[in-house]
Protein backbone atom coordinates (compact mmCIF):
# COMPACT_ATOMS: atom_id res chain seq x y z
CA UNK A 1 0.00 0.00 0.00
CA UNK A 2 1.25 3.55 -0.99
CA UNK A 3 1.11 6.34 2.04
CA UNK A 4 1.55 9.91 1.44
CA UNK A 5 3.21 12.12 4.08
CA UNK A 6 3.67 16.04 3.47
CA UNK A 7 6.90 16.93 4.14
CA UNK A 8 8.99 20.33 5.04
CA UNK A 9 12.14 19.26 2.92
CA UNK A 10 13.41 16.19 0.78
CA UNK A 11 15.13 13.47 3.00
CA UNK A 12 14.32 11.48 5.76
CA UNK A 13 15.57 13.41 8.32
CA UNK A 14 12.68 16.40 6.87
CA UNK A 15 10.33 17.40 9.30
CA UNK A 16 6.52 16.22 8.42
CA UNK A 17 4.85 19.42 6.95
CA UNK A 18 1.42 20.61 8.72
CA UNK A 19 -0.18 21.97 5.67
CA UNK A 20 -1.51 19.87 3.01
CA UNK A 21 -1.83 21.54 -0.63
CA UNK A 22 1.09 23.93 0.06
CA UNK A 23 3.72 21.62 1.83
CA UNK A 24 6.96 21.70 0.20
CA UNK A 25 7.42 18.19 -0.78
CA UNK A 26 5.30 14.97 -1.06
CA UNK A 27 6.75 11.79 0.02
CA UNK A 28 5.58 8.76 -1.22
CA UNK A 29 6.22 5.39 0.97
CA UNK A 30 5.01 2.29 -0.19
CA UNK A 31 5.32 -0.63 2.53
CA UNK A 32 4.98 -3.67 0.12
CA UNK A 33 8.50 -2.86 -1.85
CA UNK A 34 10.18 -0.74 1.13
CA UNK A 35 10.51 2.64 -1.54
CA UNK A 36 10.08 6.16 -0.81
CA UNK A 37 9.61 8.39 -3.70
CA UNK A 38 9.91 12.59 -2.84
CA UNK A 39 7.93 14.72 -5.31
CA UNK A 40 8.22 18.79 -5.03
CA UNK A 41 5.12 19.77 -4.72
CA UNK A 42 4.18 21.96 -7.95
CA UNK A 43 1.33 23.83 -6.28
CA UNK A 44 3.29 25.05 -3.19
CA UNK A 45 3.14 28.37 -4.52
CA UNK A 46 -0.51 28.51 -5.72
CA UNK A 47 -3.03 31.20 -5.11
CA UNK A 48 -6.00 29.27 -5.27
CA UNK A 49 -7.04 25.76 -5.12
CA UNK A 50 -3.74 24.22 -3.96
CA UNK A 51 -5.28 21.47 -1.96
CA UNK A 52 -7.61 20.05 -4.83
CA UNK A 53 -4.71 20.13 -6.99
CA UNK A 54 -2.78 18.12 -4.77
CA UNK A 55 -5.28 15.65 -3.93
CA UNK A 56 -5.21 15.15 -7.69
CA UNK A 57 -1.62 14.58 -7.66
CA UNK A 58 -1.60 12.07 -4.46
CA UNK A 59 -4.87 9.94 -6.31
CA UNK A 60 -2.53 9.78 -9.16
CA UNK A 61 0.06 8.40 -7.36
CA UNK A 62 -2.50 5.65 -6.33
CA UNK A 63 -1.79 6.38 -2.74
CA UNK A 64 -4.25 4.97 -0.10
CA UNK A 65 -3.55 6.76 3.42
CA UNK A 66 -2.30 10.93 3.70
CA UNK A 67 -0.32 11.98 6.57
CA UNK A 68 -0.70 15.67 6.85
CA UNK A 69 -0.68 18.59 9.71
CA UNK A 70 -4.61 19.59 8.50
CA UNK A 71 -6.47 19.05 5.88
CA UNK A 72 -8.83 21.62 4.28
CA UNK A 73 -12.68 21.26 4.12
CA UNK A 74 -12.51 21.00 0.43
CA UNK A 75 -9.53 18.29 0.04
CA UNK A 76 -11.78 16.52 3.46
CA UNK A 77 -14.38 15.67 1.30
CA UNK A 78 -12.00 14.88 -1.96
CA UNK A 79 -10.53 12.18 -0.08
CA UNK A 80 -13.48 11.05 1.44
CA UNK A 81 -15.06 10.44 -1.87
CA UNK A 82 -11.92 8.90 -3.40
CA UNK A 83 -11.64 6.49 0.08
CA UNK A 84 -8.10 7.72 0.78
CA UNK A 85 -7.80 7.14 4.44
CA UNK A 86 -6.81 10.79 6.40
CA UNK A 87 -4.03 10.66 9.20
CA UNK A 88 -3.97 14.03 11.30
CA UNK A 89 -1.25 14.64 13.07
CA UNK A 90 -1.00 17.21 15.56
CA UNK A 91 2.60 17.20 16.02
CA UNK A 92 4.97 18.95 13.79
CA UNK A 93 8.17 17.84 15.32
CA UNK A 94 7.88 14.49 13.62
CA UNK A 95 10.60 13.54 10.98
CA UNK A 96 9.53 11.35 7.77
CA UNK A 97 11.74 8.68 8.94
CA UNK A 98 10.11 8.26 12.10
CA UNK A 99 6.60 8.24 10.80
CA UNK A 100 7.80 5.57 8.31
CA UNK A 101 8.78 3.29 11.19
CA UNK A 102 5.45 4.15 12.65
CA UNK A 103 3.94 3.09 9.34
CA UNK A 104 6.13 0.23 9.46
CA UNK A 105 3.95 -1.94 12.43
CA UNK A 106 2.45 -4.87 10.76
CA UNK B 1 -33.36 31.60 -9.09
CA UNK B 2 -34.30 29.39 -6.05
CA UNK B 3 -33.02 29.34 -3.16
CA UNK B 4 -29.25 26.70 -3.11
CA UNK B 5 -30.63 23.20 -1.25
CA UNK B 6 -28.50 22.80 1.85
CA UNK B 7 -26.28 19.88 1.68
CA UNK B 8 -27.29 17.22 3.30
CA UNK B 9 -25.25 15.12 5.74
CA UNK B 10 -24.93 11.18 5.37
CA UNK B 11 -23.50 8.68 8.06
CA UNK B 12 -24.16 5.57 6.45
CA UNK B 13 -24.60 5.42 2.83
CA UNK B 14 -25.77 2.20 1.91
CA UNK B 15 -23.46 -0.18 0.62
CA UNK B 16 -25.45 -1.55 -2.26
CA UNK B 17 -26.71 -0.07 -5.06
CA UNK B 18 -30.19 -1.31 -5.14
CA UNK B 19 -33.13 -3.65 -5.23
CA UNK B 20 -34.97 -5.56 -8.09
CA UNK B 21 -38.34 -7.02 -8.39
CA UNK B 22 -38.40 -11.11 -7.77
CA UNK B 23 -40.04 -13.22 -10.82
CA UNK B 24 -40.52 -10.01 -13.08
CA UNK B 25 -38.90 -9.37 -16.39
CA UNK B 26 -35.73 -7.00 -16.17
CA UNK B 27 -37.02 -3.16 -16.58
CA UNK B 28 -35.14 -0.48 -17.52
CA UNK B 29 -37.35 2.20 -15.88
CA UNK B 30 -36.27 1.56 -12.08
CA UNK B 31 -37.18 4.33 -9.38
CA UNK B 32 -34.47 6.13 -8.13
CA UNK B 33 -33.69 7.01 -4.73
CA UNK B 34 -31.78 9.75 -3.69
CA UNK B 35 -29.06 9.28 -0.89
CA UNK B 36 -30.66 11.44 1.25
CA UNK B 37 -34.05 9.64 1.63
CA UNK B 38 -32.38 6.26 1.63
CA UNK B 39 -30.73 8.13 4.86
CA UNK B 40 -33.95 9.75 5.82
CA UNK B 41 -36.13 6.33 5.58
CA UNK B 42 -32.88 4.59 7.75
CA UNK B 43 -33.06 7.60 10.48
CA UNK B 44 -37.00 7.44 10.67
CA UNK B 45 -37.79 3.76 10.18
CA UNK B 46 -34.52 1.79 10.89
CA UNK B 47 -33.35 4.46 13.95
CA UNK B 48 -36.57 5.12 14.61
CA UNK B 49 -35.83 9.08 15.28
CA UNK B 50 -38.28 11.76 15.45
CA UNK B 51 -37.77 13.76 12.47
CA UNK B 52 -37.19 17.06 14.90
CA UNK B 53 -34.09 14.77 15.83
CA UNK B 54 -33.35 12.83 12.62
CA UNK B 55 -33.29 16.61 10.96
CA UNK B 56 -30.61 18.03 13.16
CA UNK B 57 -28.35 14.49 12.62
CA UNK B 58 -28.97 15.62 8.77
CA UNK B 59 -28.18 19.25 9.13
CA UNK B 60 -31.73 20.27 7.58
CA UNK B 61 -34.47 21.98 8.80
CA UNK B 62 -37.40 19.99 10.06
CA UNK B 63 -39.80 20.47 6.90
CA UNK B 64 -37.23 19.68 5.21
CA UNK B 65 -36.45 16.54 6.84
CA UNK B 66 -39.99 15.88 6.50
CA UNK B 67 -40.28 16.70 2.52
CA UNK B 68 -36.92 14.29 1.74
CA UNK B 69 -39.07 11.34 4.24
CA UNK B 70 -41.98 11.90 2.50
CA UNK B 71 -41.26 11.65 -1.31
CA UNK B 72 -38.90 8.40 -0.09
CA UNK B 73 -41.84 6.70 1.68
CA UNK B 74 -43.37 7.13 -1.89
CA UNK B 75 -40.85 6.10 -4.38
CA UNK B 76 -40.86 3.15 -2.02
CA UNK B 77 -44.60 2.86 -2.63
CA UNK B 78 -44.56 3.26 -6.38
CA UNK B 79 -41.29 0.62 -6.44
CA UNK B 80 -43.22 -1.63 -4.72
CA UNK B 81 -47.27 -1.32 -6.21
CA UNK B 82 -45.87 -1.35 -9.62
CA UNK B 83 -42.94 -4.01 -9.11
CA UNK B 84 -39.96 -1.41 -10.52
CA UNK B 85 -36.32 -1.59 -9.61
CA UNK B 86 -35.06 0.65 -6.88
CA UNK B 87 -31.85 2.41 -7.85
CA UNK B 88 -29.95 4.49 -5.15
CA UNK B 89 -28.66 7.50 -6.49
CA UNK B 90 -27.21 10.87 -6.38
CA UNK B 91 -28.47 13.77 -3.77
CA UNK B 92 -27.07 16.47 -2.41
CA UNK B 93 -25.14 15.02 0.08
CA UNK B 94 -21.55 14.75 2.18
CA UNK B 95 -20.85 11.61 3.76
CA UNK B 96 -19.42 12.31 7.89
CA UNK B 97 -16.53 9.68 8.55
CA UNK B 98 -15.98 8.83 12.01
CA UNK B 99 -12.89 10.24 13.14
CA UNK B 100 -10.53 8.13 15.61
CA UNK B 101 -7.67 9.35 17.54
CA UNK B 102 -5.16 7.32 18.59
CA UNK B 103 -3.48 8.02 22.27
CA UNK B 104 -0.31 5.95 21.85
CA UNK B 105 1.41 8.32 19.23
CA UNK B 106 -1.27 10.97 19.40
CA UNK B 107 -2.81 10.98 15.61
CA UNK B 108 -6.29 11.63 14.40
CA UNK B 109 -7.61 9.20 11.38
CA UNK B 110 -10.86 8.60 9.47
CA UNK B 111 -12.66 6.08 8.29
CA UNK B 112 -13.26 5.52 4.78
CA UNK B 113 -14.01 1.90 4.30
CA UNK B 114 -17.41 1.93 6.60
CA UNK B 115 -17.57 -1.77 6.03
CA UNK B 116 -14.70 -2.81 7.87
CA UNK B 117 -14.15 -2.19 11.92
CA UNK B 118 -11.15 -0.61 12.90
CA UNK B 119 -8.96 -2.10 16.14
CA UNK B 120 -6.13 -0.79 15.55
CA UNK B 121 -4.18 2.57 14.97
CA UNK B 122 -3.38 3.51 11.10
CA UNK B 123 -0.39 4.80 12.21
CA UNK B 124 1.34 2.96 14.66
CA UNK B 125 -0.84 0.01 15.02
CA UNK B 126 -1.71 0.75 18.31
CA UNK B 127 -4.68 -0.69 19.80
CA UNK B 128 -5.57 2.07 22.18
CA UNK B 129 -7.98 4.08 20.09
CA UNK B 130 -11.00 6.02 21.24
CA UNK B 131 -13.86 7.47 18.90
CA UNK B 132 -14.03 11.03 18.63
CA UNK B 133 -17.70 12.64 18.68
CA UNK B 134 -18.08 16.53 17.31
CA UNK B 135 -20.40 17.08 20.38
CA UNK B 136 -21.58 15.13 22.96
CA UNK B 137 -24.05 13.18 20.57
CA UNK B 138 -27.08 16.00 20.23
CA UNK B 139 -28.02 18.92 22.76
CA UNK B 140 -31.06 18.57 23.95
CA UNK B 141 -33.26 20.21 21.84
CA UNK B 142 -33.73 23.81 23.89
CA UNK B 143 -36.67 25.95 22.58
CA UNK B 144 -37.90 28.84 24.18
CA UNK B 145 -39.91 31.59 23.92
CA UNK B 146 -38.63 34.82 25.63
CA UNK B 147 -39.84 38.06 26.26
CA UNK B 148 -37.52 40.71 24.13
CA UNK B 149 -39.05 43.47 26.91
CA UNK B 150 -38.08 41.59 30.74
CA UNK B 151 -36.45 38.46 29.40
CA UNK B 152 -38.89 36.19 30.93
CA UNK B 153 -38.61 32.39 29.39
CA UNK B 154 -41.70 30.25 28.61
CA UNK B 155 -41.04 26.34 26.88
CA UNK B 156 -41.83 27.01 23.22
CA UNK B 157 -44.91 24.97 22.05
CA UNK B 158 -44.09 23.25 18.58
CA UNK B 159 -47.64 24.43 16.70
CA UNK B 160 -47.96 28.09 18.05
CA UNK B 161 -45.34 30.72 17.02
CA UNK B 162 -43.61 32.62 19.04
CA UNK B 163 -44.77 36.33 18.36
CA UNK B 164 -48.91 34.64 19.12
CA UNK B 165 -47.77 33.99 23.18
CA UNK B 166 -48.16 37.37 25.05
CA UNK B 167 -45.24 37.53 28.00
CA UNK B 168 -47.15 36.78 31.50
CA UNK B 169 -45.25 39.93 33.20
CA UNK B 170 -44.82 42.60 31.03
CA UNK B 171 -47.76 41.45 28.20
CA UNK B 172 -45.86 42.29 25.01
CA UNK B 173 -45.29 39.98 22.28
CA UNK B 174 -42.65 37.17 22.71
CA UNK B 175 -40.02 35.76 19.64
CA UNK B 176 -37.88 32.92 19.70
CA UNK B 177 -34.78 32.41 21.91
CA UNK B 178 -32.17 32.13 19.85
CA UNK B 179 -32.67 33.83 16.97
CA UNK B 180 -32.10 37.36 15.26
CA UNK B 181 -35.50 38.47 16.41
CA UNK B 182 -34.09 38.79 19.92
CA UNK B 183 -31.33 40.69 18.93
CA UNK B 184 -33.63 43.40 16.25
CA UNK B 185 -35.45 43.53 19.05
CA UNK B 186 -33.38 44.21 22.01
CA UNK B 187 -31.47 46.98 19.21
CA UNK B 188 -35.10 48.57 18.87
CA UNK B 189 -34.75 49.12 22.74
CA UNK B 190 -31.97 50.64 23.16
CA UNK B 191 -32.98 53.34 20.40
Amino acid sequence: MKIAITSTGNSLESLLDSRFGRCSYFVVYDNINLSVEFIPNPNKEKIEGAGTASVALIASRGAEKVVSGEFGAKVKSLFDSLKIQLIVLNDPERKISELITLLNHK
Amino acid sequence: MPRPKRIRKMNNPPHFKGFRPIGLPEENDPVVINFEEYEAIRLSDYELNGHLEASQIMGVSRPTYTRIYESARRKVALAFVQGKAIVFEGGKVYFDSEWFSCNSCGCWFDHPEKELEIRNCTLCGSADIEQYHESPQLSPIEDACICPKCGTEKVHLPTTPCRNEICPNCNSQMVRKGTPHMHNSKNMNCN
